[in-house]
C-alpha cells in the first residue's frame, strides 16, 4: 500500500465524514418537519429551505466562543474535539463494497471500532465536568452511567456476528454473510442498534441531555463552533452507528449487482436505518433515567447473552 | 526492547524504534502527571493519555488485538467508571487538597518494588529477543488467540473464575450494605 494510496482513502473518508453527517441532519429536519406536520424552516435557499443548513453552520462560525469564568478552560476547549474525532477514525475502518472498498482493513475491525466509539463518549464527560456548571456534571454523570451500562450488550451482540463469521475483521465479517443470517442474528442486530442509539444518547435515550430537565446536559454552556462540532458528532454518531450495523447485521455491500453496485448497497442500507433513527426521536418519548438501565441490564443483556448461545449452537450444529 | 536492540545496533536505529522510545517517554511523563497533578479530574484524563499511549506501544509490538482491547476496557471502561465516581463526588475544578498524603511513602514503596519485580521478570524473560516489524503475523487475533486457548487455556480460566469471584463479590457487599441500610430505615 502505497503512500498516496493510504493519502486518497484517508481524504475519502474525511469527505464521507464531512458530508454524510450533514446530509443525516438535514434528513432530519425534513423528516420531522412532515412527520409532525409542521413546516420547519423553509425559506433558505429556493427549493423547500435547503440552505437552511448552510445558514446554521455560518450561524454557529458566527458566534461568539464563550468559556465560563468557573469552567476548567483546557478540558473544556478539548472536549468536543475529544467527541467528534473518534467517529473519524471509526470510519476508517468501516467497509463500504467489496474488493477493499475501505480505508484501512484492521485485523481486530469490531474490537477497533467499539474500542474507538467508547473514547468518544470521554468528550461528554469531559464538557459536562469541566463546564462548571451542576446540569452539565449532571448531563456528565448520566452520559457515563448509560455508556457503562450500554457496552456490555453492544460487545456481546458484536461478539456474536464475529462467531458467526469466524473472524474479527469487518470486511471479512461481510464477506462471510449468508441471507440466513438475517433471522440468525436478527436478537442481536436489534440489541446492538438499541444499545447503539443509547451510545450515541439519541432519543428516545437522549436523557444526558434532555433539555426539558436539564437544559442540555454536557452541552449547556457551549456557544458557536464548540457547539457546532458536539451536534455534528452527534450526527456522525449516527452515521458510525447505522454504518455498523449494515456491516455487521445486514450484510454490508450484498445485494443483487453487488459486484458493481455494492458501495450503494452500503449506503442505502445506513440511509434507512438513519431513517429508522430520525423515525423513534419523532414517534418515542424519552426514558427515565432508572428505565434505561433496567432496559440495559435486564433486556438488553439477558437477550444479547440469548443471542450468544444461540449463535454458538447454531455453530457447533452445521 | 533495549537490550534486544543491543544485538541490533543503538546506532542506527529504525522509525519504529525510535517512535517506540519516544512514545514510551509520552507514557512514562502522562504516568508521572497522573500521580504528580493536584486537580483530581486531571489524573483522570493523563491516564487516558497513559493508557492510551500502551496501546500505541502493544501497537508497534504488532500485539494489534491486545492493542484494541486495551484502548476498550482501560480508556472506555475503567476511566469512564473513574470519571463517573468523581462527579459523583463532585470533584472541584482547580487545586484541591490530597486526600492521603499519608499514604504516599508507601504507594511509592509499592510502585517502586512492582516495577522492579516487572523490570526484572521483562528483562529476564526476553534478553535479546528481537521482533521484526516487517514480520506481522505473530501478534494477529488468530495467534494471540490459538496462543490463549491452546497453551495458556487454564491460565485464562484460572482468571476467568477470579473475576467472577471478584464480581459476585461485589454483588454480595453492595447487596448486604443495601439491606443494613434499609433495616435502619425500619
Amino acid at each position: 500500500m502505497s503512500l498516496l494510496d493510504v493519502c486518497l482513502r484517508l481524504v475519502l473518508v474525511l469527505g464521507a465524514f464531512l458530508v454524510l453527517p450533514l446530509v443525516i441532519g438535514q434528513t432530519e429536519h425534513k423528516v420531522m418537519a412532515h412527520m409532525q406536520a409542521r413546516v420547519g424552516p423553509i425559506y433558505a435557499g429556493a427549493f423547500h429551505g435547503w440552505a437552511q443548513l448552510v445558514a446554521d453552520g455560518v450561524k454557529f462560525a458566527q458566534k461568539e466562543d464563550i468559556v465560563p469564568a468557573g469552567a476548567d478552560r483546557r478540558v473544556f476547549k478539548l472536549a468536543p474535539a475529544v467527541a467528534l474525532i473518534p467517529y473519524f477514525v471509526v470510519l476508517i475502518a468501516i467497509p463500504i463494497g467489496p474488493n477493499g472498498f475501505v480505508g484501512r482493513t484492521i485485523d481486530a475491525g469490531i474490537v477497533f471500532v467499539l474500542a474507538v466509539m467508547g473514547v468518544g463518549v470521554l468528550g461528554s464527560l469531559m464538557g459536562g465536568w469541566a463546564s462548571a456548571n451542576k446540569y452539565s456534571l449532571l448531563g456528565g454523570i448520566r452520559a457515563a452511567a448509560q455508556l457503562m451500562a450500554y457496552e456490555l450488550p453492544m460487545l456481546l451482540a458484536a461478539a456474536s456476528v464475529a462467531m458467526a463469521a469466524g473472524t474479527v475483521s469487518l470486511p471479512g465479517i461481510v464477506e462471510g454473510f449468508e441471507w440466513w443470517w438475517l433471522p440468525w442474528q436478527a436478537i442481536g442486530g436489534v440489541v446492538f442498534f438499541t444499545a447503539g442509539l443509547a451510545e450515541i444518547q439519541r432519543p428516545p435515550f437522549d436523557m444526558p441531555v434532555a433539555d426539558s430537565e436539564i437544559i442540555f446536559g454536557a452541552y449547556t454552556e457551549y456557544t458557536g463552533l464548540r457547539f457546532a462540532l458536539f451536534l455534528l458528532s452527534e450526527y456522525a454518531g449516527i452515521l458510525v452507528v447505522c454504518a455498523l450495523t449494515t456491516v455487521l447485521f445486514l450484510g454490508g455491500w450484498h445485494g443483487p449487482w453487488s459486484d458493481s453496485v455494492g458501495w450503494l448497497w452500503t449506503l442505502l442500507k445506513i440511509g434507512v436505518l438513519a431513517f429508522v433513527v430520525i423515525w423513534l426521536r419523532v414517534s418515542y418519548p424519552r426514558l427515565r433515567e432508572d428505565q434505561l438501565q433496567k432496559l440495559a441490564w435486564t433486556t438488553l443483556v439477558p437477550l444479547a447473552l440469548g443471542q450468544l448461545v444461540l449463535t454458538g449452537v447454531v455453530k457447533v450444529a452445521t | 526492547m533495549n537490550l534486544a536492540a543491543a544485538e541490533h545496533g543503538f546506532l542506527s536505529p529504525t522509525g519504529a524504534e525510535i517512535a517506540f522510545v519516544l512514545i514510551g517517554l509520552v507514557v512514562l511523563g502522562s504516568a508521572l502527571l497522573v500521580v504528580t497533578t493536584r486537580q483530581v479530574v486531571h489524573a483522570a484524563l493523563w491516564l487516558v493519555v497513559t493508557l492510551g499511549g500502551l496501546a500505541a506501544e502493544y501497537l508497534l509490538l504488532t500485539a494489534e488485538f491486545i492493542a484494541w482491547v486495551q484502548v476498550l476496557i482501560y480508556v472506555g471502561a475503567v476511566v469512564v467508571l473513574l470519571l463517573f465516581g468523581l462527579m459523583l463526588t463532585k470533584a472541584p475544578i482547580g487545586y484541591s487538597e490530597p486526600a492521603d498524603r499519608a499514604a504516599r511513602i508507601p504507594a511509592a514503596t509499592v510502585a517502586l518494588g512492582a516495577t522492579a519485580t516487572l523490570v526484572t521478570v521483562i528483562v529476564d524473560a526476553f534478553r535479546t529477543a528481537y521482533l521484526h516489524l516487517g514480520d506481522d503475523t505473530v501478534g494477529t487475533t488468530k495467534v494471540t488467540g490459538e496462543s490463549l486457548f491452546k497453551v495458556w487455556v487454564l491460565p485464562f480460566e484460572v482468571l476467568s473464575v477470579l473475576l467472577l469471584a471478584a464480581l459476585i463479590g461485589a454483588v454480595v457487599l453492595s447487596r448486604s450494605r443495601a439491606r443494613a441500610r434499609s433495616d435502619r430505615k425500619d
